[in-house]
This record gives structure tokens, C-alpha cells and sequence, in this order.
């Protein structure tokens, strides 16, 4: 399941219920808001996840996320607004009468009880005559390859069975909506990857709609089909991972997803969707495609990715934008290389270019005068 | 194995005299034919059979028994309620001050632990007799066993209990199917101490108990009183033995457990 290369995206999602007015959402939050004490962890939120999505709540640590999971889980309850699950409101309904299943960060697998077992434990709750628990227990553990595990018990089998018989127990109750809290925080990388396909695949077989809450951008980004970027208990931009990537709404959002450029200058408006952004005497102003309203004077972000800069030895006559400096340093990461290069007015800017060739000695080594180059639909002006 | 310094090996050797030379001489005088206890007569075990038939001692065993068995039991209901409340509770109005109090008795003296609870006992007008030792060992115990649930409940991953809840259980559920085994180690232990407390206490039983209920340590104090019998030193030869099955049992038990569980995990992860 694993090695099974990933379908591409396009980028205009084929599964876009966001984008349907008439569609109705699974799960409304309307302005909630959640305070411990005095601290406000949840800050008047409004958001709507729709059915069958894979919806990932990305943020540093403290910025609510939990927080919001916990609330859907009803651990929590919001101290105003309401949640909304299937068109009913949730507050007040304890987890366990919930048609929501949560996989926990620590897994929180019953450690006196065997595989089997912790996979059958939600479904004995429910009162399941005994056949059909023990038919719809082997399905999970199929689903999950854990068959020839089954009599084990947690303290038995390595951490990345663990992960999976968390997996398989929370979906065991057929959820309408499944929670991770960090699922894959424990493993390691190669592992973690691995999962990552696995948990989209599963995903994709039973049609549950899946609310992650990851710190990890690369692991929302890959999962996702909507990822809400948070801060502070606030929803900064909601969007498909390539819309997040590439039209980011502020300069938080462009600076928490991936490696980005910011250079901080004033906009002169050139034509109906170009502008001029002077952010140095003496260098030339860039030039920028812009979508958002803007004054003239008015300061702004330019955000550009390294990768869609190009670094080369000649000046290069077919982009709009040129900028000439010194290379400082190079991050060679194998797949790409990442040159440091300073401008003469001291301004660094970050260019990423592809290793495309096997050879022994780069193009570009340090101290070297490069001349750096982009278009301008590379980057994006942000007024916020 | 190494071979011990001589340093070592005296200091081991004094130790373990220091600890254990008084029961060996206890237990090899058990088995004196001689009345009198301390000149040896030759090999017997006639004390034991005296003891056996001797109508108090049985009744006081019978009686200590039937004490420790159910305040011991009570002593754990309480003592992991309590502990459960005081750790997963939250924050109430009260808790520091409940959960200094319940350790109290921990730190009273018994002497005063049984004069207190002599003078309720007179105060609300309940005869002394096996009641009354029951609910004063209840109550001491009960602190020993929050003490030990305690510190096993704050190490518990309080995640577990909200799978659990989440897949369906209600608190009470949650609490029987998921807590409670896990914590189950605990309670047991709990339960141990707060029946061996009370199997051994002789100054709190002597304040509770009546002319009807005399427990084996009052007993025993009583009589060693009147001059040291062969026929005690045979029945404290028997609680030693008991007392060290017990112990050795337990804890070739849980060291056979812990070393499975490495060679699992071990297994595991391979």
C-alpha cells in the first residue's frame, strides 16, 4: 500500500464541497469561543468542515488546535457558540454518546488488553451481538495488516503496530468523523511517511470524514484536502494545500508553510493587476502581479519561494525581474541546493535550484556573483 | 558470580544478624521440649500441638483474621475513591485541605488514633467489640491504600481513560473496564499493607477492642505479661513463616512479570 505512488493532484481539486454553496456541511462552528481562566485558547471561530474531507488544523503548539479537536471530541466544551455535527449542536453531549472516534498523540491503547480486544472494545459498548463484533474486528485488522498480531498485547508489538491498532480501534465504530491528534508525532520519518499514505488510502476506502491536528506542515500538506493554518485561537487562511503554498493570505501564513523570501517595500500601482515594489535605493524595483487592493505608497510583504527563483552566471534577458549579488552560502540538501545570496544593499534572499545533474562540482560555489532572476507571478504581494 | 571482600562480607553477615538472629532464636526455641524457654531439651514440635488446641488463641486468630479480611477491604474501597477523586477530580473546594487530612493518620501516633476514636465510640454509644476494631483499622488503613493508589494514578495516562470514554463508556465504565485493571497492581498492594497493618496493629486494637473480641496481638502481649510460653514462641514461629511465604511469593511474582515484559517489548520492536 505503501509504495503505491500518489495520484496527482490538480490543483483544481476534483472533491472541492467547499466550493459548492448548496453543499451542506458536516461539521459548523459557529463563533466559538473557548477560554481556561483568563487565557482564550478558541477566539470567536467560525469555520465548516464538509463530509469525506481530510481536514487538517496546522499551527505551533498553544495555538488551539487541540483545543478545537478536543471540543469536537467533547472533552471540552466552548464557553460561547455552538458546534454543530450533522446539522445538531453538540455542546452539552458527552464523548460517549458522540458519533466521533478519536486516535490519541500517546495512542492510548489498553495496555491490559490484547489487540483484539482493544479493537472490540467500542463495539462491545455498543451492545454489538458477539458475531458481528468478531467479523467486523477482523475486517479492521485486515484494513490495518494486524491480522497475525491479534493476540498481542500493545506492550508486544513495535511502535508503528501500535499506531495501527489505534487506527483500527477508533474506526472500528464506524465514526462519522474521525479525529488524529498527531498521529504520526511518534514515529520516525521513513515510518512516518509510509503512514501518511497508508492513513490517506484508509481514508479513501471508508469515506470517513478525518480532522488531523499536526504541527507538521509537510504532513498536512500531503494528507489534506483542506488545511486550516492557526494562531493564537485564531483561523488565519483555510484552503487546499497547493492554494496555502502558493497564494498565501499573510505574511504568517507564507512564513509558517514552507521556505519563503520576505522582502518589505512600497507598492506603486503599474497597470490593472502589476505593481512596482521599490524596497531599495539603488536596486531595481519588482515587479508583481497583484490580485488584492492596494494604494499607491502603501507598505507591503513580497513573499517569493526560493525555488521559483533562478540563479545564473549571465544576466537573463527574458525575466521581468533581475537582482545581482554575491553567493554567502550554500545548503546542499542532495535533491536541491539552497544558495544564500546578498544583494549590495545587504538584503539575502534564499534561491533554490533543482540538482538535476550527477556531477561532482557545482555550477555555483561561495563568493561567487550570480545573477538572480523571476517572474513576476512568482511571488506574491501581501498587504497583511 | 564475584567473590566477596572480606569488608563485605562481614558487614553483609552483621547486618543480617542484626535483622534476623531474634526470629532464628524465636523459631528454633519453638521447637524446645523443655517448659521452660530458655534451656534447651531436645527436639519437639508438642508446643504446636498444645497451641492447636488451645480454644483462645484459635478464637483471637479467628478474630484477627475476620478484622484485617474486611477492613482491609474497606480501607480499599475508600482509600481508591478517595485517591481517585484526588487525583483526577480536578480542582474542588476542600482538596488540599482533604488530601493533608487523609494522610494524618499516617503521621499520628497510634496512641492517639485509638484514644480518639475510644472516646467517639463511648460519645455516640457503640459497644466495643469486633465493629469497632473493624471501622478503626478501616480507618488508618485507608490512608496507606490512598497513599499507594495515589502515586500509581499520577502516573496513569489520563488519555486512556478518555479513549475510553470516547468509545463509548460512561465515567463509571471508563473507571471499571480501563482504570481500575490497570491500577489494579496498586489497589492489591494497597489492600496487602492495609491487611498486614491490621494484623499487626496492637495499640489501636487494644483501645477499640471489648472483653468479647481480643485480636492475637493483644493476646499474645497479654500473655508473654504472665511469662513467655514455648506455646508463643511456636505461634510466632508460624506468623514468621506465613509472613515470609507471603513475601517471597510476591516478589518472585512481580519480578518474573517485569522480566517477561522486557523480553516482550524486546521481541517487539525487533
Amino acid at each position: 500500500m505503501a509504495e503505491k505512488p500518489r495520484k496527482p493532484k490538480p490543483i483544481t481539486d476534483l472533491f472541492a464541497p467547499w466550493t459548492d454553496p448548496d453543499a451542506k456541511p458536516l461539521i459548523e462552528f459557529r463563533s466559538v469561543t473557548k477560554k481556561f481562566g483568563d487565557f482564550t485558547a478558541i477566539d470567536d471561530l467560525t469555520l465548516d468542515i464538509y463530509e469525506k474531507e481530510f481536514f487538517a488544523l496546522l499551527g505551533p503548539s498553544g495555538c488551539g488546535k487541540t483545543t478545537m479537536m478536543r471540543m469536537l471530541a467533547g472533552f471540552e466544551s466552548p464557553t460561547e457558540g455552538e458546534i454543530l455535527l450533522g446539522g445538531k449542536n453538540m455542546v452539552g453531549i458527552p464523548p460517549n454518546e458522540r458519533p466521533v472516534n478519536m486516535m490519541f498523540q500517546s495512542y492510548a491503547l489498553f495496555p491490559h488488553l490484547s489487540v483484539w480486544d482493544n479493537i472490540a472494545f467500542g463495539l462491545k459498548r455498543d451492545k454489538m451481538p458477539g458475531d458481528k463484533i468478531a467479523t467486523r474486528v477482523e475486517e479492521m485488522l485486515r484494513l490495518t495488516r494486524l491480522e497475525q498480531f491479534a493476540r498481542r498485547k500493545p506492550h508486544q508489538i513495535s511502535g508503528g503496530q501500535r499506531q495501527r491498532v489505534a487506527l483500527a480501534r477508533s474506526l472500528a465504530k464506524a465514526p462519522k468523523l474521525l479525529l488524529l491528534d498527531e498521529p504520526l508525532g511518534a514515529l520516525d520519518r521513513k515510518l512516518r511517511e509510509e503512514t501518511q499514505f497508508e492513513l490517506m488510502d484508509i481514508q479513501e476506502k471508508t469515506g470517513t470524514t478525518f480532522v488531523i491536528v499536526t504541527h507538521d506542515q509537510e504532513e498536512a500538506m500531503t494528507v489534506a484536502s483542506r488545511i486550516a493554518v492557526m494562531d493564537h485561537g485564531k483561523i488565519i487562511q483555510v484552503d487546499t494545500p497547493a492554494q496555502v503554498y502558493e497564494m498565501p493570505n499573510s505574511v504568517y501564513v507564507a512564513d509558517f508553510i514552507g521556505d519563503v523570501n520576505l522582502i518589505e517595500g512600497t507598492a506603486t500601482r503599474t497597470g490593472p493587476d502589476l505593481c512596482e515594489i521599490r524596497f531599495h535605493e539603488g536596486e531595481p524595483p519588482i515587479t508583481a502581479e497583484v490580485t488584492s487592493e492596494i494604494s499607491d505608497g502603501q507598505t507591503v510583504t513580497y513573499a517569493i519561494r526560493p525555488e521559483k527563483i533562478r540563479v545564473s552566471r549571465d544576466q537573463p534577458e527574458d525575466r521581468s525581474n533581475v537582482a545581482f549579488g554575491k553567493i554567502i552560502d550554500i545548503g546542499y540538501l542532495g535533491n536541491v541546493s539552497t544558495y544564500h545570496v546578498e544583494l549590495a544593499d545587504g538584503q539575502m534572499v534564499k534561491a533554490a535550484m533543482t540538482n538535476a545533474t550527477r556531477v561532482a562540482r557545482r555550477d555555483f560555489t561561495w563568493e561567487d556573483e550570480v545573477w538572480l532572476s523571476w517572474r513576476e507571478s512568482a511571488g506574491v504581494v501581501l498587504t497583511q | 558470580m564475584r567473590r566477596l571482600s572480606w569488608f563485605n562480607a562481614t558487614s553483609l553477615t552483621l547486618g543480617f544478624a542484626f535483622l534476623y538472629l531474634p526470629m532464628v532464636v524465636l523459631v528454633v526455641y519453638s521447637f524446645n521440649a523443655n517448659k521452660l524457654v530458655t534451656v534447651w531439651a531436645g527436639f519437639s514440635t508438642r508446643w504446636y500441638g498444645e497451641l492447636f488446641r488451645n480454644e483462645a488463641f484459635l478464637d483471637a486468630a479467628w478474630v484477627t483474621l475476620r478484622v484485617a479480611l474486611v477492613s482491609s477491604t474497606l480501607a480499599t474501597i475508600l482509600g481508591t475513591a478517595a485517591a481517585y477523586v484526588l487525583v483526577r477530580g480536578g480542582r474542588f473546594f476542600g482538596r488540599t485541605l482533604f488530601s493533608g487530612m487523609l494522610y494524618a493518620p499516617l503521621v499520628m501516633p497510634d496512641v492517639i488514633l485509638g484514644l480518639s476514636l475510644l472516646l467517639l465510640f463511648i460519645s455516640i454509644g457503640l459497644d466495643r467489640g469486633m465493629i469497632t476494631i473493624i471501622l478503626a483499622h478501616t480507618t488508618f488503613s485507608m490512608a496507606y491504600v490512598a497513599v499507594v493508589v495515589t502515586s500509581r494514578l499520577v502516573a496513569f495516562d489520563h488519555s486512556l481513560e478518555e479513549a475510553a470514554r470516547d468509545l463509548g463508556c460512561n465515567r463509571w465504565d471508563a473507571f471499571r473496564l480501563v482504570t481500575l485493571p490497570i491500577i489494579a497492581p496498586a489497589v492489591i498492594s494497597g489492600w496487602l499493607l492495609g491487611f498486614t497493618l491490621s494484623l499487626d496493629d496492637l495499640v489501636i486494637a487494644s483501645f477499640t477492642s471489648g472483653p468479647s473480641s481480643t485480636t492475637l496481638p493483644i493476646k499474645i502481649f497479654s500473655a508473654v505479661r504472665l511469662g513467655v510460653s514455648p506455646e508463643i514462641n511456636a505461634l510466632s514461629a508460624i506468623l514468621i513463616g506465613i509472613v515470609t511465604v507471603g513475601v517471597i511469593t510476591t516478589s518472585l511474582m512481580s519480578k518474573r512479570a517485569i522480566a517477561k515484559r522486557i523480553r516482550d517489548e524486546n521481541r517487539a520492536e525487533t
